[in-house]
């Protein structure tokens, strides 16, 4: 990485905007859809009727300007990091020994499932936290999603995702920082605990990125006493790589990007087929007007119209395809632990609930363990109040240290 | 199933008429595509390739003949009859040779009866394809429920072997006491199940995929190179393009929205089935180089069946109610298969199945072949050198 000066480097203030004609064709695309009949059973994939109550509300009453308000109205910039253009967002705390974090998303996420965490994590005064609470926060777009460009070669997996954000964070001059991630965002957190760049003082995640590796490697270890509770959750976790969406993008990311740019309808039903939990609560959202925390009618489709507009659906499954790659050579030649503090938050409707000892299996330096009372998959989207003082509470004792050293 | 008369079991003639606003429709879609960035390699390892598609949207839109799949079929006696609550669409051609032996014969996915049109001729009329008139089979090409012109199962249940039960009843309402059976894919499904089910009149069957080595190969030999091979060939088909299988196992709604609302997406699904058959149909639209019987046009004759009748959710149906018989079966050996069976392994085929893994499986192995060319698609491909083996297999049960 680059650490001369040069325009490259420069960060770069940035603004979303979309073409009428994009919207308009994206309009006609949904009332033009071709839809097949009705499932003949609901365990069959996303929903007929759920789906058209989606289109219905996209074409009818969903505001397509929703995506340029809300992201153009917080602080956005590009800059150039290892041959790619780095989208990011960046809310400085008014308070000025706040701690940076820097948050990844995941898929099928973007910087929009991450919004409506910037007021609690930087304006903790005004949602129930302290001062001594206060984050500065960096939200970038990974590359291939969202406003970040797209990689044009093999390569761009967790680990090379990880150094680049350590130089975005050195580049803003963040000399100690903490990281966060679930889904991705959780291998890309887990990738930057084992590079430990200088300033990250700590990691949080709510997802165990880690259990393909150490886990199912202890799995074999049979002094490791495994529990019914073990047994349970190992089963959910075969049964996440069992899934044909993870199948599918981790081997064929260009045959399912083929639909995902093509047809709306087919984005979005790829997109909601994501976990049982998070599909039930968005279905409740569109078919019962039941909605779980955040998870909207409108955050939905300003996620799912962020990856059309953006036509990002076949670089976003790419990166499956980099983890498939990673996590092959990882069983092979491991990377090194992870030594930095580690914090862990369980979400009781996550797609399995580590147990603690299989954190501390993972991370032998585990300085915060909680389960928290509501939220699954998407947990900062659908509960950003309960996500925020997760962090807060992770990450306090690093406050202290961070400021003494 | 009903034995009574009535008028659900008539056989109705039947003849394609797809309006040409649904092909201007298509047309504009294709025309329309959105297209994604370049692949970020070279070969197939990241999926159907960007110049590939594109080749194919290119002759699709500017040169393919859209009429092509109503003269083709329309050429042929097309029929209707409705059997256990489903239409069956089945082409029927009758040999000039009376004591022809009757075959039924089942496409798979991503296939419909357009891969098996080129056998017809070989079959029916050997005289005029290098064999002799004791060579001559009574064709029978039903669709699969859920596929091309067969109407869509509306309940649960339509497994392969449910489609092995209509089978029969097929061809029992054709009048045909003594019959063969035969299939690839999903077809071989269908046609173990019959070989299972043994139902009266059903004297043997052959198949060109090794269905009972689908469930795992825990149960066959792994002793010499071309066993071990075998294991290695399974391998690498599920660790690199296995998930079209897994998200039509699991969620073909879900797949089913794309592929009923974009051509391309359709034909991209469609093409990546496995690695043998994709390079030669790219070959066919990048290169001009087509493999045997597998064109530019003959492929999108088949993709645009798959569009024109709109049954890229219901086809991959079958692959859903194929993985819940196969969970709810789980530790149950099926009933063995007590007719003769013929096995021809094609040389492109995903897993090369050695004879001592189709002897275990099938005790009445009575015809066991290693054709020099063909592959997934072997009747579409190689149609006179399938329709050979077919003569060999079948031979000793006139």
């Amino acid at each position: 990485m680059s650490t001369t000066v040069d325009t490259a480097t420069g960060i770069r203030p940035f603004k979303v905007e979309f073409e009428e004609e994009q919207v308009d064709d994206l309009r006609r695309r949904i009332a033009a859809t071709r839809w097949p009949t009705k499932e003949v059973d609901p365990s069959q994939g996303v929903q007929l009727a759920m789906l058209r109550a989606l289109a219905d509300y996209w074409t009818n009453e969903y505001d397509f300007g929703r995506i340029e308000q809300r992201l153009n109205a917080l602080p956005q910039f590009t800059t150039e990091i290892d041959g790619l253009d780095i989208h990011f967002i960046h809310v400085e705390s008014q308070h000025d020994d706040a701690l940076p974090i820097l948050i990844t998303h995941g898929w099928p996420g973007s910087v929009i499932e991450m919004l409506e965490l910037i007021g609690p994590l930087t304006d903790p005064t005004a949602h129930g936290g302290s001062a001594a609470d206060a984050f500065h926060v960096i939200i970038p777009s990974i590359p291939g999603y969202g406003f970040s460009s797209e990689p044009t070669e093999p390569g761009w997996g967790s680990a090379r995702i990880g150094q680049a954000w350590a130089e975005l964070m050195s580049r803003i001059g963040y000399s100690q920082y903490v990281a966060q991630g679930g889904d991705q965002g959780a291998g890309v957190t887990d990738a930057m605990g084992r590079q430990a760049p200088d300033g990250l003082l700590g990691v949080h995640f709510n997802f165990l990125d880690a259990v393909p590796r150490e886990l199912l490697m202890a799995a074999l270890n049979l002094r490791l006493a495994f529990s019914h509770d073990d047994r349970e959750q190992l089963s959910k976790v075969i049964g996440v790589f069992m899934r044909g969406y993870i199948a599918e993008m981790g081997e064929h990311p260009q045959t399912i990007g083929y639909p995902l740019l093509d047809s709306p309808i087919g984005l979005a039903a790829w997109m909601l087929d994501h976990d049982a939990d998070s599909y039930e609560k968005i279905s409740g959202a569109f078919l019962e007007g039941d909605v779980s925390g955040n998870l909207t009618r409108d955050h939905v489709l300003d996620n799912i119209t962020l990856y059309w507009l953006t036509g990002t659906g076949a670089s976003t499954s790419r990166l499956y395809w980099e983890t498939g790659r990673g996590a092959t050579a990882a069983f092979k030649d491991p990377p090194p632990h992870v030594r930095l503090p580690v914090a862990y938050t369980v979400f009781p409707d996550e797609l399995f609930q580590a147990p603690r000892h299989w954190v501390k299996h993972a991370y032998h330096n585990l300085i915060y363990f909680n389960e928290a009372e509501k939220g699954g998959h998407f947990a900062a989207w659908e509960e950003p109040e309960i996500f925020a003082g997760e962090l807060r509470a992770a990450f306090r004792s690093l406050r202290d240290e961070g400021s003494s050293s | 199933m009903s034995t009574a008369v009535d008028s659900a079991t008539e056989i109705r003639p039947f003849q394609i008429d797809i309006p040409d606003d649904k092909i201007d429709d298509l047309r504009r879609r294709i025309e329309a595509t959105r297209w994604p960035s370049k692949e970020l390699v070279e070969d197939r390892s990241q999926g159907v390739q960007l110049a590939t598609l594109k080749a194919l949207a290119d002759y699709w839109a500017s040169e393919y003949d859209f009429g092509r799949v109503d003269e083709r079929l329309n050429a042929l006696p097309q029929f209707t009859t409705e059997i256990d609550g489903v239409e069956i669409h089945f082409i029927h051609v009758r040999s000039q040779h009376d004591d022809a032996l009757p075959l039924i014969m089942t496409h798979g996915w991503p296939g419909s009866v357009i891969e098996l049109l080129e056998t017809i001729g070989p079959l029916t009329d050997p005289t005029a394809h290098g064999g002799s008139a004791e060579d001559a089979f009574h064709l029978v090409l039903p669709s699969v429920p859920g596929y091309g012109f067969s109407s869509e199962p509306t309940e649960l249940g339509w497994w392969a072997g449910r489609v092995a039960q209509a089978w029969p009843e097929l061809m029992r309402r054709l009048g045909y006491t003594r019959y063969v059976a035969q299939g690839g894919d999903v077809g071989a499904a269908v046609t173990d199940g019959m070989g299972r089910q043994a139902p009266e009149g059903l004297i043997g069957i052959h198949t060109n995929l090794f269905v009972p080595g689908l469930a795992g190969t825990d149960p066959f030999p792994k002793n010499s190179d071309e066993e071990r091979a075998a294991v290695e060939q399974g391998a690498t088909f599920r660790a690199t393009g296995f998930g079209y299988f897994l998200e039509q196992a699991t969620r073909p709604q879900t797949i089913g929205y794309a592929l009923l609302d974009s051509p391309i997406a359709l034909a991209g699904w469609m093409l990546d089935h496995d690695t043998d058959s994709y390079y030669k149909i790219a070959s066919a639209f990048v290169d001009g180089k087509p493999s045997g019987g597998l064109t530019r046009d003959h492929i999108l004759d088949n993709v645009t069946l798959y569009w024109l009748t709109g049954t890229g959710a219901s086809a991959a149906r079958s692959y859903w109610e194929t993985g819940q018989a196969t969970a709810r079966s789980a530790g149950q050996a099926p009933p063995p298969v007590s007719i003769p069976v013929g096995f021809t392994q094609f040389p492109g085929e995903i897993v090369r199945t050695p004879r001592s893994w189709v002897e275990l499986a099938y005790p009445t192995l009575a015809y066991f072949n290693k054709a020099d060319k063909g592959g997934h698609f072997a009747a579409w491909e190689e149609p006179q050198l399938f329709t050979e083996e077919l003569r060999a297999a079948f031979g000793p049960l006139r």
